[in-house]
């Protein structure tokens, strides 16, 4: 029979299935290693062909004048060896999990990032979330009244929030919200009367729940509100756009038809057969948009003195602080990869054709 | 059949299907006979599959249909028109008492969703059943249409099978509430010709079974003679011949049918077509 050829033994039978999936998991995850290492190497290079001293930038003039001190410095932070030493000293350094010291805080560059990178992480996570709930559903809206005119305002809408520039509307948001109105919170991640949360996961609001103390709570999420804002109008309208192509794409399928010749009902038409088909775009496209927010928060941190990588980057590269340049370039570029890892793999989780081809 | 039944599942009277600007199905009659099989051909834009779309209320938003498509009652006189009805009672109807094969099982199917949650969901919404009820009823449909291992195929996914068996599983699922008629769209035209006739073996027994009717659209005279008990004819939207299969095969009315009938390959069908000439 060449029918039965093409058919495969059922999932239940021990592991079978498993090793696909597993298999397709751990090649996406030595791949992401092996481009860390190239990342290691870029920002690594770029930062060393930056133009300028990184000894006058920290000493100050008058030091940077007297060659005993300079001597020093360079001797002190490794710059007196070539590139390609210097190259493998910090390789070395990275695999003990060591990031060099930051020539403007003094500190090790690995805590200064640890202590940035949950305050980047709440805004990011928080306009991310946000920004998919309203591109889905108005991506939705405008899918299934194409051609109306709610179609044409939400594109229009859409179109606007992609133009508009986020430092822009940052200052202006900040200016109307703070200022005039008076409704928004000052700048920073909590007000000056309220301490810190207990450290869990470094997000103030989880924390704060985790706590139990919803007066904490409550006032880091107001000092969110503005930053994810921002950002989520600066990335809904590039989702809401692109889950109105992927939604009119699979409601021209064969399948969203079927679905509706059995009389299911709208919501679960919507929801089981069409989004749930659209998921692998979408999907893509958000952890373009993650990606890009991360970059997007340099900005809007420095606006609203959020203490988080952007600042701390704005920060390191004024200061030419060559490890705290190359610290953030690391982690930006991990991050982007992890993300991509993580998509690879939620593509696994949502379609079978991935998970179960071997 | 007691005289006051309908012996129509489907009656359609002087149906016309528009655009703005287009004709697209210029008033036709058609009478689907209970437990029958009644094949609708023609080339392709000749409105046949807006047709059987027209029956579920499922015309693509630029189209308008008019006239009368009655589905009657499985038991009793009484019957449903369905032109112009309102979504209530077209969101009752589909599934639940008309349902539709498409032609590509591999384009007709979720690709993202288990074989077992596709032929359950309408039956758990329209005839209210639980899970392990419904899955039950799902593993004995899939028995019903030759889908081996009925229950391990409950948790896999349409590419894990064969064309054939896809369209046995697509078959299966507009089955699962026991509709009364069955709308299938160019069911084998997708299939490996060794698989086809496999398939219309299997809707010729639905049919033989009593309780099912089923409008088989196909642009493919073959398959029509393998199973209709009627066919008719369409072109241009209009309908140029209707007539029980026998008939039509030996003794075509119309030139369009004619030669429709010559372009078949296989001798019996060509030496009809050359008689005629």
């Amino acid at each position: 029979m060449t029918r039965t050829t093409a058919v495969r033994p059922p999932r239940s039978r021990g592991g079978r299935t498993a090793h696909p999936f597993l298999r397709y998991a751990l090649r996406r995850v030595l791949t992401s290693l092996l481009l860390v290492v190239g990342v290691t190497l870029v920002t690594f290079v770029l930062t060393n062909l930056v133009p300028g001293d990184p000894v006058a930038a920290a000493l100050g003039q008058r030091a940077a004048e007297d060659p005993a001190i300079v001597a020093q410095f360079r001797a002190t932070y490794g710059l007196d060896q070539p590139l390609v030493v210097q190259y493998f000293t910090y390789l070395g350094n990275l695999l003990h999990g060591d990031l060099g010291v930051s020539t403007t805080t003094h500190n090790p560059v690995v805590d200064d990032l640890a202590k940035a990178l949950p305050a980047t992480l709440e805004i990011a996570l928080g306009a991310i979330v946000l920004s998919v709930i309203i591109g889905v559903v108005l991506g939705t809206i405008a899918a299934y009244r194409r051609g109306k005119a709610s179609d044409h305002v939400l594109r229009v809408v859409s179109l606007a929030g992609l133009s508009v520039p986020t430092f822009w509307l940052a200052l202006v948001l900040y200016y109307v919200f703070y200022f005039q109105l008076h409704i928004a919170p000052g700048s920073g991640r909590l007000s000056s009367d309220f301490s810190t949360p207990p450290h869990v996961t470094g997000l103030y609001t989880v924390d704060a729940l985790l706590a139990g103390q919803l007066d904490t709570f409550l006032d880091a999420a107001s000092h969110l509100f503005l930053p994810v804002l921002v950002l989520t109008l600066y990335t809904v309208g590039l989702l809401t756009r692109f889950v109105r192509t992927a939604v009119l794409e699979i409601l021209d399928q064969d399948y969203v038809r079927a679905a509706r010749a059995k009389g299911l009902p709208t919501r679960t038409v919507i929801w089981s057969y069409v989004l749930r088909g659209a998921s692998i775009p979408i999907l893509t496209v958000v952890g373009l948009a993650f990606g890009s927010l991360l970059s997007g928060t340099v900005l809007v941190e420095a606006i609203f003195a959020w203490p988080g990588i952007g600042s701390y980057a704005y920060q390191a590269a004024s200061h030419l602080d060559l490890p705290g340049i190359m610290g953030v370039g690391l982690l930006i570029g991990v991050m982007y990869l992890l993300v991509n890892l993580i998509v690879d793999l939620l593509y696994g989780v949502l379609d079978p054709r991935v998970r179960l081809a071997s | 059949m007691s005289s006051s039944i309908d012996p129509a599942a489907l009656t359609i009277e002087g149906l016309r299907i528009a655009t703005r600007s287009h004709t697209i199905v210029g008033g036709i009659d058609l009478a689907l006979k209970r437990g029958g099989i009644h094949g609708l051909a023609g080339e392709s834009g000749s409105g046949k599959t807006m047709t059987a779309l027209a029956v579920l209320g499922l015309l693509p938003g630029s189209m308008t249909a008019s006239g009368s498509i009655r589905l009657a009652d499985a038991e009793g006189p009484a019957s449903t028109e369905l032109v112009g009805a309102s979504r209530g009672v077209l969101q009752g109807v589909r599934g639940r008492r008309v349902a539709m094969v498409f032609q590509d099982p591999s384009t007709s199917l979720h690709p993202q969703l288990p074989v077992g949650r596709q032929l359950t969901d309408h039956m758990r919404h329209h005839l209210g059943l639980g899970k392990a009820e419904a899955r039950q009823k799902a593993e004995a449909l899939l028995d019903r249409v030759r889908v081996p291992d009925a229950r391990g195929a409950l948790s896999k996914y349409p590419h894990q099978f064969s064309g054939g068996q896809r369209q046995r599983i697509a078959i299966a699922v507009a089955l699962a509430c026991d509709p009364t008629v069955l709308l299938a769209d160019e069911p084998t035209t997708a299939l490996d010709v060794t698989v086809q006739a496999g398939v219309l073996q299997l809707l010729r027994e639905l049919a033989d079974g009593g309780d099912l009717s089923i409008l088989l659209v196909t642009h493919d005279l073959g398959v029509m003679s393998a199973v209709a008990d009627e066919v008719t004819v369409m072109r241009q939207g209009l309908v140029v011949e209707s007539a029980p299969r026998e008939q039509l095969f030996t003794s075509p009315q119309d030139d369009y049918t004619r030669s429709l009938l010559a372009a078949l390959p296989g001798s019996s069908f060509e030496q009809t077509g050359e008689e005629a000439r």
